[in-house]
């Protein structure tokens, strides 16, 4: 009997090890998997008109990465990506289902504008982190309302955030062509912003901006946060078991809230940096689909700043190869949506195999039970 | 009489449990049997397996002497057979009759009509004076009503056979009697009833048999007019042949913990808690028996500043704790093991090490300038995993990967390493095999015998005589006794628990020499 | 502006466009109703208008009849709720982000299909539309029938879906059983209804409706497909059910508040008046907020909205 009682216990060690092994494994092996299906997919699709996949691909490649320039713009495109894809990761590392991305991005935009465009005479070192600054509050702000509501007063976060979305797009809209338009008011655009709160050039000869610092850095900064913090412990014990949180005695709404306002001022920063590094003024719709881009980008980096920087890249770099793309093959650019919207669907339609292994062992374990 | 059902050999088996253990039992036509015994006895299990919720391993259903299979609810609705869950199976949006005819088919189908249905609701609410208006919301009605709706429900399906799991326990007293009118009502209109139950009292007094459950077998059916309360409790509970455990002999300290008169209510704004009063002192185990749901989550949840307390005050070590400060109790030295492990003590997806400082994250020596410290991290987890036995392949595996037991193991490891004065332990041992139940009552003994103040809430009256020194019976968020475990009397608690007798205020009984 | 300029926005013509330009967000908005009354939130209603515009053109355009377009489009917005169904139902997927996602690639999809088949002129670009079918008396009636029955066929049936599917959710037994799906699907299992099926028929019926929405905008409107034409429209569908109070009626209402912002946004610019177009295209989303923060705790959302069902045996 004792004996017996031995080698179950091997036995079920042996699982547990297996199943730690299989998360693991399974965690890298996804987003690996749904890039290759979002590529396959749309290579179906370029196949059905008539073109070469294979070349696509090589014509993207080298529209994202053929020369400095065109890797720098590509990066350039990851910089909104990576920062809003961190703020969407906090979100919902707490289990808030921040949507409002998109709106964040948009209002941070227009605080940066306004400090980089309003405030005159001031050196770089004290404009440049001022409006970057505003850009990070005022997505706060955003974000941090939805949080409120949702932790104070119980209003889903899910509506009330895209809602926002819409409100803030619109406001921008009614701010370039009102208040914020550039004399004389012949395009719906801003003035542009102080020399002095400009992000400079890091890569000479190419566009390439210093967002790119920014957010790398701040990636780094989550991942510590996040995994080696008592900050970031309570954000995903929160997220993963609000029980067991409340029980540890942790103040929950106060977090929420909390992650809630990073999440948006993360997004803000976002709007900030394209508008501070690359568009250098405020227009309508300037980074359409980027706030729901960075959902997909959060969740093909499986949650992890780490991960959220390399498919912030890759994602960029979709976008950026795109565009090379549709000039020298003729194939559209509008391609590219389908392989993100692809990459998500197979990760979270996949989620549930995560859990194989232990239905499988329960369902023997059921099966000797009896 | 001719029998209704036959229940031969039913065997229900769940992992490390078996909740029915060849069960047999005859119910004749027309009477009202009760299932009466104690939480885990296996009433529930049993009635799921003849409602087809459940699927015996063994044992066959025979339907007035027809042996029969039943798979679904759906087979049992048409064999004549009705349930009233527990917890009622109602749409609280829909009116009365939505929720009875739902499912059903309309004569004109798929036309609701909806007066058509109304009109039939009344019928049956007229024949059997189950006093309900078809037209209302159901969210609006008190609980009673809600439980008269799930008859209904039952009786439009025809149903001959109408099992009831522990209706009352939800119940007001007049309620109860107008519960009572309806079965009796039933009975006349040539109606089956299967009445589950714990409470003594009103087994006495609705029903014809009894059929006694304990650990999954059957004990005996017995005609209620050759019985009586006592010998229906001592059935009920038995005369089991406990763990033996070496208790060192303490003299109890300075109080680590004092309820005074608190009252407060449960999710669902009902009374949970009334006027409860207990003390636990250093190096003492209270125990608090009672069958579930009679208050006991609220209770820990109340001293755990999980929950408004409406009346009374709770203090720990001397002074006052406030709601809603659940961080400043636990650094008081108070630990939790919880009645969910699984809700309220793990994060499935955390890995040991992460599960095993969620008490103390904040603190040194797992924080150190807002940054964790992983050597002292590993260092103290691997320490707990030698000292707690904890079966797992490392560190960083995640805890819902683990066993029950193991699983149990992290969270006592978690709050016992934490030196605490005081001790809420719920159920620590539900759910573990006898290897690890063993185990986690040696624990608590030890920390007894360090100092610690134990409340150990339990609802297996097994466990709490075992180890505790003393205890208090609670019912329906009343305290209905106390006393020293030593003398501690079966029968008594047997009729406290179950709501019968309940000791006068003021008098616990002499400690013994 | 003058108060006789405002009022002077009023017209017949501004009553008319109200009404076309509800019909799409009131369609899409009854099937999202039956989605959501079921227990799914689906945030790729967009996706599937944005299907349904697309593939209502084209079949248009392949077949020469206009009809034709729209049942291509009903079933291009059916294909996408099997997806989303198949998705969120069985795979248990989390449906906010599944419909977030499927919006990307819908969007990119169809814009790439557009450049491929309309951009290098495979086919034509405008294609057979929807015409406007007077009903003979009814427009007689002075006012009213002038705004409401000189409208396309498929306005028509827009209001004959909101009568067929107000009534069916509250009189029929199938409405039952889908709101009790939606409200307490343990409690309908019991009674022996499928929970997973009676979903998967409402994401049918849902998607068939977004993507007749779609047609109506592609269809009825331009008569051609334009690159992310729905524009926001699914969300507003999504704003006129929680406006509505996840009832057919009130969506069909708040379809038609939010159709007048849009008659009155188009009205604005073509008198260029000094009112912000942008901030009556806002409006639909600002009102609803303030909406959801009014009525809050007063909670009509059916409660197992968004929780994937698990069928399992009770232990």
């Amino acid at each position: 009997m004792a004996q017996k009682n031995g080698e179950a216990l091997t036995d079920l060690m042996q699982s547990e090890r297996f199943l730690h092994r299989f998360e693991r494994i399974f965690s890298v092996a996804v987003p690996v998997l749904a890039v290759i299906a979002g590529l396959l997919t749309a290579g179906v699709l370029i196949a059905i008109v008539g073109a070469s996949p294979l070349e696509a691909y090589k014509a993207l490649f080298q529209g994202a990465f053929g020369s400095p320039y065109e890797t720098a713009t590509s990066l350039n495109r990851a910089i909104p990506l990576i920062l809003a894809g961190l703020g969407v990761t906090v979100a919902f590392r707490c289990g808030l289902w921040n949507i409002g991305g998109e709106g964040q991005i948009y209002i941070g935009g227009m605080f940066a504008s306004a400090v980089g465009i309003y405030l005159v005479g001031l050196p770089l070192w004290i404009h440049l982190p001022l409006a970057l600054l505003g850009g990070f509050v005022g997505g706060a702000l955003y974000g941090g309302f939805a949080g409120y509501l949702k932790a104070k007063h119980g209003i889903n976060e899910i509506i009330t955030t895209i809602m926002m979305n819409y409100i803030a797009i619109y406001l921008v809209g009614i701010m370039v062509k009102g208040p914020m338009q550039e004399p004389p008011g012949y395009f719906p655009q801003s003035p542009q912003i102080q020399p002095g709160a400009i992000l400079p050039i890091i890569w000479e000869e190419t566009r390439l901006h210093g967002g790119l610092i920014l957010a790398l850095a701040l990636a780094l900064l989550f991942y510590v946060v996040l995994w080696k913090t008592p900050f970031g412990y309570e954000i995903r014990t929160i997220g993963s078991n609000i029980g067991a949180a409340r029980h540890a005695g942790m103040k929950v709404a106060r977090v929420q809230i909390t992650a809630m306002l990073i999440s948006g001022g993360l997004a803000g920063l976002a709007g900030a940096s394209e508008i501070l590094g690359a568009q250098y003024r405020l227009r309508d719709f300037f980074l359409p689909n980027y706030g729901y881009d960075s959902i997909a980008v959060a969740l093909l980096g499986q949650l992890n700043p780490i991960g959220v920087v390399i498919s912030g890249i890759l994602f960029g770099a979709l976008r950026a190869g795109a565009g090379t793309m549709q000039r020298t093959i003729m194939l559209p650019s509008s391609m590219v949506f389908v392989v993100q919207g692809t990459v998500i669907l197979f990760v979270v339609g996949t989620a549930i195999l995560a859990n194989l292994p232990k239905y499988l062992a329960k369902r023997r374990e059921a099966a000797h039970g009896n | 009489m001719e029998n209704t059902i036959r229940l031969e050999n039913i065997v229900k088996h769940f992992p490390g449990v078996c909740a029915n253990d060849h069960i047999s039992l005859t119910i004749k036509k027309g009477e009202v049997h009760a299932l009466l015994g104690e939480n885990g006895a296996g009433k529930t299990t049993l009635m799921n397996v003849l409602y087809g919720l459940l699927c015996p391993d063994f044992g066959q259903i025979f339907l007035n002497g027809e042996a029969v299979e039943i798979r679904s609810p759906k087979e049992a609705i048409e064999h004549g057979i009705g349930m009233v869950h527990q917890h009622f199976m109602l749409i609280p949006v829909f009116t009365v009759t939505e929720n009875v005819v739902l499912g059903e088919d309309m004569p004109r189908e798929p036309l609701l009509d909806i007066q058509q249905a109304e009109q039939r609701v009344k019928e049956i609410s007229h024949t059997y004076g189950l006093d309900v208006d078809p037209k209302s919301k159901v969210w609006h009605l008190s609980v009673g009503a809600q439980q008269r709706v799930e008859i209904i429900k039952a009786l439009y399906r025809n149903a001959k056979i109408l099992i009831l799991d522990e209706p009352t326990a939800v119940l007001t007293p007049s309620e109860v009697d107008i519960l009572f009118k309806v079965l009796r009502k039933l009975v006349e209109e040539g109606l089956t009833v299967i009445f589950i139950s714990h409470k003594l009292q009103e087994v006495m007094e609705i029903c014809d048999r009894v059929t006694v459950l304990r650990n999954g077998r059957v004990v005996d059916t017995v005609e209620t007019s050759e019985t009586n309360q006592s010998e229906l409790a001592r059935m009920m509970v038995g005369r089991e042949v406990f763990l033996q455990f070496d208790k060192e002999k303490m003299t109890a300290g300075e109080k680590v913990l004092e309820v005074k008169g608190v009252s407060a209510l449960s999710d669902r704004g009902v009374a949970a808690l009334q006027n409860i009063s207990l003390d636990v002192h250093c190096g003492e185990i209270v125990g608090i028996a009672g069958v579930d749901g009679n208050g006991q989550c609220e209770l820990v949840d109340a001293i755990m500043g999980l929950r408004k307390i409406d009346r009374g005050s709770i203090l720990i070590k001397g002074k006052k704790i406030k709601e809603n400060n659940t961080r400043e109790i636990i650094q008081r030295g108070v630990s939790c093991i919880p009645f969910d492990r699984h809700a309220e003590g793990l994060v499935k997806s955390f890995s040991l090490s992460e599960v095993l400082m969620l008490k103390e994250w904040n603190n040194l020596p797992f924080t150190r300038h807002y940054l964790f410290d992983f050597n002292a991290i590993r260092s103290f987890s691997e320490g707990m995993v030698r000292e707690y036995d904890i079966r797992a392949p490392g560190i960083e595996v995640k805890t819902g990967n683990l066993s029950g037991g193991n699983q149990q193991k992290v969270v006592l490891a978690r709050e016992l390493s934490r030196k605490p004065d005081l001790i809420i332990a719920g159920q620590p041992t539900r759910g573990l095999d006898v290897g690890a139940t063993e185990y986690v009552r040696q624990r608590l003994l030890a920390e007894r015998a360090r100092g610690a103040g134990i409340l150990l809430i339990s609802t297996e009256l097994e466990e709490i005589l075992s180890i505790s020194d003393r205890l208090l019976v609670i019912y329906e968020g009343q305290i209905m006794g106390e006393m020293f475990t030593a003398n501690a009397d079966l029968h008594d608690i047997g009729l406290m628990m179950a709501g019968v007798k309940r000791q006068p205020d003021g008098q616990i009984k002499e400690m013994p020499v | 502006m003058g108060i006789e300029v405002f009022l002077g926005l009023f017209t017949v013509e501004f009553f008319y466009a109200t009404i076309r330009m509800a019909s799409p967000i009131a369609l899409a908005a009854l099937g999202e109703v039956y989605v959501e009354k079921a227990g799914i939130l689906n945030l790729g209603i967009e996706a599937t208008m944005l299907m349904g515009a697309f593939f209502g053109v084209l079949g248009s355009a392949l077949s020469g009849s206009a009809f034709v377009g729209v049942l291509t489009a009903m079933a291009a917005g059916m294909l996408t709720g099997l997806l989303f169904g198949f998705l969120v139902i069985t795979m248990r997927a989390n449906q906010i982000v599944t419909g977030a996602a499927l919006n990307i690639a819908a969007l990119g999809m169809t814009s790439f299909l557009s450049r491929i088949i309309f951009g290098v002129r495979l086919l034509p670009v405008q294609v057979q539309g929807i015409k406007p079918l007077p009903i003979p008396f009814l427009k007689d009636i002075p006012g009213l029938g002038k705004i409401l029955f000189e409208q396309t066929p498929l306005v028509y049936f827009t209001y004959f879906m909101v009568i067929v599917m107000t009534y069916a959710l509250y009189r029929t037994t199938w409405g039952l059983k889908i709101r009790s799906v939606g409200e307490h699907p343990r409690a309908a299992e019991t009674l022996g209804i499928s929970v997973i099926r009676w979903r998967y028929g409402c994401v049918l019926l849902g998607g068939a409706l977004g993507g007749i929405a779609g047609s109506i905008l592609s269809l009825a409107q331009l008569s051609t497909f334009v690159d992310n034409m729905i524009a926001g429209r699914g969300f507003i569908a999504l704003a006129a059910v929680i406006f509505g109070r996840w009832n057919p009626l009130g969506a069909a209402a708040a379809a038609l508040v939010f159709g007048a912002a849009d008659a009155m946004q188009m009205r604005v610019q073509a008198f260029s008046l000094n009112l912000p177009s942008d901030f009556l295209l806002m409006l639909p989303y600002l009102i609803t907020l303030i909406g959801v923060i009014i009525f809050r705790g007063r909670a009509a959302a059916p409660v197992a909205l968004t929780k994937p069902y698990e069928k399992e045996a009770t232990a």
